[in-house]
């Protein structure tokens, strides 16, 4: 079956790049102008030649988000089961060569887990792990989903890419959403920053939204790590992605992330910097480009910033989060995958939601639903 | 007056529930409305919990709820959903939603056809959203609905009426109410959908994301009533042919 790949290899790195910096204000204004944007008009959007238009973009942005989502935000929290892993990967606080204990929750801790994160109020779970498939596989994810699912609303996953049968086998689980994220679209950089394990095989990532859209997932979240390489290019191949799942998959929502490279200890520094204007940019092109898709915001993001993306294209946010297995209430002094930079309570985050005139939504699924 | 099934509807327009900054809002925004059937997306509320925000800003006498199974992808799904709704908000009444596609959230009329008759022989009251298709407002009287809620547009685009010829031929040719439901974007749509004869419309995007939901939400009461005002009163033909100078026929009169 055709794949992502055969589209992706029509395409070269570097004369996207060159494309993307050679956009003029010309072509931002068109795609300013038009209702219908192509990915031509994302790479004007995302171009530098498109910064002086920003206060312009936030306009639009906005208002084709308040018409899509209305006045809300979704909310929802990571639960790390996990940090066991086999994969070494030079920005990950859990790769195979940090030397840090490692932890896969048991049944009882899980549900020690999932009691507090009800307490915070959340009825939207994100089950996350590294990638050990000697504890970590399909029969695990099963055993977890049946014992949190009558808990919660709405299953997300963020673990390792696994094949279409495991998949389907757990969809009737409850497993509505899965995140996988390509990191980067840069073949050799990818090669360079996953050197071994599972996951230094690029076109098998590459190739898991496909399989999520033929296993009938509902929803699929796509995003790039921001400072592996040039994310302007990095966020063209992932709207190129985008645009070809929609139109494939046509029955699953979509959702994009746009996660910056955090501090951990004994990390990577950023090769490429993105300040937040660039990622104010980065947010109203994907509206402009998309308006229906999810944009996610996290933790790792700073008070300010978070405060006021809001308002500007932002569907869905985390908070509380804690990015260790065990995080909440087993072992909370335990290493994290990376430091989070807004620690501000659940609790917190709905009344700073409210004072904006917006309201956080806990529940927007049910789980009678597959 | 409007009566669906059994139930007499002193307002012609219908809201929503969604996309408010508060239920607090809402709540004031549903009462200057006038509106007294109200859908509430299923996957929402915590039907499990009688203090859910949503639920408890909607206590009120003139409010029926109008549940909707948005979220479901085919009829199993639907009829499972209305089952549940039935039994935690006590009502058999379902507004019927399955649209399979996300991003235009386009309903898929094999699955709503199916749904319906089932739902229908279940006892429950179905308005089933649909495509302004008059050959499956039809099929979907002979199989029990209880109204049809054919789009003006799709649902959140505030692009009006675009479905129009096809409302005027369902609005002429339907023995059960006919709602418009999605895509109104301003009141003089909402009155433009009741001028034609629309027996009620439903509205949720323009009024909650509008700058002042409740100055809005009187405004839609105010146009829904005018459009019925003046459908009863029976407008004026429109583009009466202009009187030609030397009519055609005017050798008859030799």
């Amino acid at each position: 079956m055709a794949s992502f790949n055969d589209i992706f290899d029509q395409y070269s790195w570097e004369d996207t790049s060159k494309s993307i910096y050679s956009k003029t204000s010309v072509d931002v204004e068109r795609a300013l102008l038009t209702s219908k944007r192509t990915l031509e008009d994302f790479k004007a959007l995302i171009s530098p030649a498109a910064a002086p238009y920003l206060e312009q973009m936030a306009q639009i942005s906005q208002a084709l988000t308040l018409k899509r989502f209305g006045k809300v935000i979704q909310m929802y929290v990571p639960l790390y089961l996990s940090n066991e892993c086999n994969n070494i990967c030079t920005y990950c606080g859990f790769s195979y060569d940090n030397k840090v204990r490692r932890k896969t929750l048991s049944p009882m801790e899980i549900m020690q887990e999932v009691a507090a994160i009800k307490e915070m109020g959340y009825d939207h779970v994100l089950l996350v792990t590294g990638e050990a498939n000697q504890t970590v596989h399909t029969d695990y994810f099963k055993k977890v989903l049946e014992l949190i699912r009558p808990h919660f609303a709405h299953i997300s996953m963020e673990v390792q890419p696994l094949d279409l049968g495991d998949y389907e086998e757990l969809r009737p689980y409850g497993l509505n959403t899965v995140l996988v994220y390509q990191e980067t679209y840069h073949q050799e950089d990818y090669k360079k920053h996953h050197p071994k394990g599972k996951k230094s095989n690029f076109n098998y990532r590459l190739e898991t939204p496909d399989r999520l859209g033929q296993a009938g997932i509902h929803k699929m979240g796509l995003g790039v790590l921001i400072g592996l390489e040039d994310w302007r290019t990095d966020s063209f191949f992932t709207a190129l992605h985008l645009n070809y799942l929609e139109k494939k998959y046509w029955q699953s929502k979509y959702s994009i992330s746009f996660p910056r490279l955090r501090p951990f200890s004994g990390g990577l520094e950023p090769k490429v910097a993105m300040s937040d204007r660039e990622l104010v940019q980065l947010i109203c092109a994907y509206r402009l480009f998309n308006e229906e898709v999810e944009l996610s915001i996290s933790t790792r993001e700073s008070n300010a910033f978070r405060d006021n993306v809001i308002k500007l294209g932002i569907t869905s946010m985390s908070a509380g989060s804690k990015t260790n297995p065990g995080g909440y209430a087993v072992a909370p002094q335990s290493l994290e995958q990376f430091e989070i930079s807004d620690e501000r309570s659940a609790t917190e985050i709905d009344e700073m939601i409210a004072a904006q005139g917006y309201e956080a939504v806990w529940k927007d699924w049910d789980n009678s639903l597959v | 007056m409007l009566k669906i099934a059994d139930k007499i509807f002193n307002s012609r327009l219908f809201t929503g529930t969604g996309k408010f900054s508060s239920s607090l809002k809402m709540e004031e925004a549903l009462l200057a409305s006038g509106s007294e059937l109200v859908t509430v997306a299923l996957k929402r509320v915590d039907i499990n919990d009688n203090q859910d925000d949503i639920l408890t800003h909607l206590k009120y006498p003139h409010i029926n709820l109008l549940p909707n199974t948005s979220g479901v992808r085919n009829a199993k799904e639907a009829v499972f959903a209305a089952q549940m709704a039935r039994e935690a908000l006590e009502t058999n009444w379902i507004k019927l939603e399955i649209h399979p596609d996300p991003k235009y959230l386009m309903p898929d009329p094999i699955e709503t056809l199916k749904a319906t008759e089932e739902l229908a022989k279940l006892g429950f009251i179905v308005l089933p959203y649909i495509h302004a298709d008059p050959v499956l407002c039809k099929r979907l009287e002979d199989v029990g609905t209880a109204a049809v809620m054919p789009l003006g547009a799709p649902i959140g685009s505030n692009k009006g009426l675009k479905t129009i010829d096809f409302l005027e031929i369902i609005i002429s040719q339907s023995n059960v109410p006919v709602i418009v439901d999605a895509g109104i974007g301003a009141p003089s749509d909402a009155a433009k959908a009741m001028e034609i004869g629309a027996d009620a419309v439903l509205v949720n995007t323009a009024i909650a994301v509008s700058g002042n939901p409740v100055l809005m939400a009187e405004a839609f009461k105010i146009a829904v009533q005018a459009g019925r005002m003046a459908y009863e009163a029976k407008l004026g033909a429109v583009g009466l042919h202009a009187a030609a100078s030397s009519p055609l026929t005017s050798f008859l009169n030799d």
